[in-house]
């Protein structure tokens, strides 16, 4: 074993329990933070099934992003969807049989590898070419799309440009898995790839990517418009009422 | 300062998302609330020793009460689809007029102390430690809000800006830097039971005036009823409806409608106040104190229902909060909602045949209906989502024969704010005022170059008070605008049925 693939099996452990965990903290600490007021942006729906058809709009369509920006949810929608294609692509390295979908979604993984980058250059673009978002931008919004381009760019390289040896990043990864550790090939490119998408994980928890579970829980677009009929009290609203 | 001249925007014939005007609006902030003020309100008379502590330490209390402040700080990624949705960068240009930079005033002192990236790499994420720069910032920002919520229909994870504009008054004032307007008129609630600092005395002198003049108007008794024990109905509603215009054309109207219903209703000395200035602080005890009054009253008078008159941020307090602040309402009948509308009585008489009308009174108007942020955004009139914008037009066209909306992208849930909302209805804020609304106002023109509209009508007391002052910066007419009541005042027909 070398000590590059000790160093790359340490890595992946370390970012996964990274991700895992401080994921874990996020969410705990969100579903234990009480909402006291009914805030939901209206109308909003008034029963909880329409709440979450509220919400699958969101995640699925982006729904408030296409009301304000069509150019921001063009490469929004087309960045996201394109990397769901690209991660369910990449997990016949996990897997052994391949599940059929994984199997079938094959050739639109690779596809959506040119989406991912064009969308990000977009992304990109964005940030230098309009005053306001220009404005806002900080060096972490523009690494952060460096970061994924980079990782689209590493990607498409071995997929198009520099073949690796995929039969062996599939077994170091089936390897980490079953705790049967197999060595790692000392491709440049793939060392990058994997390098940064580690990376991609461990900062997940503590930036900006906390959009993700954020969404879920943000009382606007979660609650029921259903104020007059659900008395609404938080724990320490209710402690209140305790007091003469 | 704060009453130095300004040049009112011009308005242009299509909507245009100004440059980066970085600055433009950084002299401007609203009086601060002297001592005896910030005292009454159990805050500290002025900015403390150890603010910097003290401020931190709120905040953290803060993002341990509130789900919204926790997730939106956290959660935005700087995409920039908020950018162009507040009126005050519309109207002014100045970059932290835009939502996202409103936030990130309070989001990069978060970064600062409540995260890993923040602790360890200020510089990469934004950071930056709360001085008193920033902290004059926020008072001047926080105070360029009218947490009208336009912001968080159009942001992907529903960011409201009014949640981090609330926190960031809320821990101002717990270091002793409130704003002098908003805590003012808190002070007087408590004190007096309105807004205005109107006594009961002089209400009920009030009452009977309006009594007469209603009586030589239309030959009929038609009652202000305040503190009727048994009444069906208990009236909260805007202070100003007791003495401003147009606000005050819109309690003849309420009255004329429970006349027609032959429904018995009351005001009270006790809650004269719609109005609850406890939400524009974020206070929640405040806000639960003011709204404490309207339970008290309506026990006291033993009361059936109880019917909100026209006011956009009373309407959210009411619909959305009172259940939860001062409910369960089990001693209501339980028949109606708690509490309603009044363009829900109206409407829903109207429906069912009980009223009937001369909508040609109403013909020298060509009539347009701004949606009130509060209620167009943050409640709900109706049974189906959406009401609220169905109702009121429905009112409207009931009593009226002319009636045309401004562009769709400008009312419904987006609407433009008045610019006089969430507490910054002042007059040291007039240039705010005046710039923010430009979008209005450029909608209105629209519809009064197309279709000669030449009444705006409303239900916020905020709305029409701002409208009547800037109106006129804008080359139009101030009595161009009034309330729904005030148009269904005029064509209800009384006593003849």
């Amino acid at each position: 074993m070398t000590l590059l693939t000790i160093f790359y099996t340490a890595l992946f452990y370390f970012a996964t329990g990274v991700f895992v965990i401080g994921l874990a903290l996020k969410i705990r600490s969100y579903a234990r933070t009480p909402a006291p007021l009914k805030i939901a942006t209206t109308p909003a729906p008034v029963t909880p099934a329409g709440v979450g058809w509220r919400m699958a709009r969101e995640v699925v369509f982006f729904e408030s992003l296409f009301k304000s920006s069509k150019w921001t949810w063009i490469f929004g929608w087309a960045f996201h969807v394109a990397l769901l294609l690209v991660v369910l692509r990449h997990l016949r390295y996990f897997q052994q049989p391949v599940w059929l979908p994984v199997v079938l979604i094959q050739p639109f993984g690779t596809y959506a590898g040119f989406a991912l980058v064009a969308a990000l250059g977009g992304l990109w673009a964005r940030r230098w070419l309009v005053d306001r978002v220009r404005y806002i931008s900080t060096p972490s919004d523009h690494l952060m799309l460096a970061l994924l381009l980079a990782i689209g760019l590493s990607g498409m390289a071995m997929r198009f440009v520099t073949h690796t040896d995929i039969v062996a990043v599939k077994a170091f990864m089936l390897g980490l898995m079953r705790f049967d550790w197999k060595p790692l090939p000392a491709d440049p490119v793939l060392l990058v790839h994997l390098a940064l998408v580690a990376l991609l994980m461990i900062i997940f928890p503590i930036s900006k990517l906390l959009h993700a579970p954020g969404l879920f829980f943000s009382p606007t677009r979660n609650q029921t418009d259903n104020a007059r009929e659900v008395r609404h009290v938080s724990a320490w609203a209710a402690a209140l009422e305790k007091r003469p | 300062m704060a009453t130095a001249a300004f040049e009112t925007p011009t308005l242009k014939s299509y909507p245009v998302i100004p440059p980066v005007q970085a600055g433009a609006m950084s002299h401007l902030k609203p009086f601060v609330a002297s001592g005896p003020i910030q005292t009454a309100l159990g805050f500290p008379g002025e900015l403390v020793d150890d603010w910097q502590d003290k401020a931190i330490a709120k905040m953290g209390e803060l993002l341990g009460k509130y789900r919204s402040l926790q997730v939106y700080m956290d959660a935005c990624v700087h995409c920039g689809a908020c950018s162009d949705k507040c009126h005050y960068f519309l109207g002014t240009g100045d970059p932290k007029n835009m939502p996202v930079a409103r936030q990130d005033l309070m989001r990069k002192v978060y970064r600062r102390y409540f995260t890993f990236a923040g602790k360890h790499f200020p510089k990469l994420v934004g950071a930056v430690e709360l001085t008193r720069d920033v902290l004059d910032d926020w008072y001047s920002y926080y105070h360029q809000c009218s947490e009208c919520r336009r912001c968080s229909v159009f942001c992907p994870y529903g960011i409201d800006t009014a949640e981090v504009t609330m926190a960031a008054r809320e821990i101002m004032d717990s270091i002793g830097m409130g704003q002098k307007y908003a805590n003012e008129i808190i002070g007087k609630v408590h004190r007096i039971g309105n807004n205005l600092g109107i006594p009961g005395p002089a209400l009920e002198n009030t009452l009977e005036g309006l009594e007469e003049d209603t009586k030589e108007d239309t030959g009929l008794d038609i009652k202000f009823p305040l503190d009727i024990k048994g009444a069906e109905v208990l009236l909260i509603t805007p202070s100003a409806d007791f003495f401003s215009e147009p606000h005050v054309e819109s309690l003849i109207g309420y009255a004329k409608v429970f006349h027609a219903a032959g429904i018995s209703w009351t005001l009270s000395s006790h809650a004269s106040e719609a109005g609850n200035f406890g939400m524009f602080i974020g206070n929640y005890e405040q806000m639960r104190n003011i709204s404490m009054r309207v339970r008290e009253a309506a026990q006291e008078l033993g009361v059936k229902r109880i019917v909100v008159g026209e006011c956009g941020h009373a309407w959210r307090v009411a619909y959305s909060f009172w259940n939860t602040l001062i409910g369960p309402f089990d001693y209501l009948d339980p028949r109606y909602p708690v509490p309603q509308h009044i363009c829900e009585v109206t409407d829903d008489l109207i429906q069912r045949g009980a009223l009937q009308f001369d909508k040609d009174a109403n013909d020298d108007r060509i009539i347009t209906f701004h949606d009130s942020c509060n209620v167009a955004r943050a409640s709900r009139m109706g049974n189906l989502p959406g009401g609220q914008f169905v109702i009121p037009r429905r009112i409207i066209t009931s009593v009226a024969n002319h009636f045309h909306d401004m562009a769709p992208q400008t009312i419904h849930e987006g609407t433009f704010c008045c610019g006089g909302g969430g507490g910054l209805l002042t007059d040291d804020l007039m240039e705010l005022r005046v710039k923010g609304a430009l979008p209005r106002m450029e909608a209105l023109k629209d519809v009064v170059d197309d279709h000669g509209v030449n009444f705006m009508a409303t239900i916020c007391a905020i709305c029409k008070a701002q409208f009547t002052k800037v109106l006129p910066y804008y080359g139009f007419n101030m009595s161009m605008v009034g309330g729904v009541h005030q148009l269904v005042s005029k064509a209800i027909r009384l006593g003849e049925k």
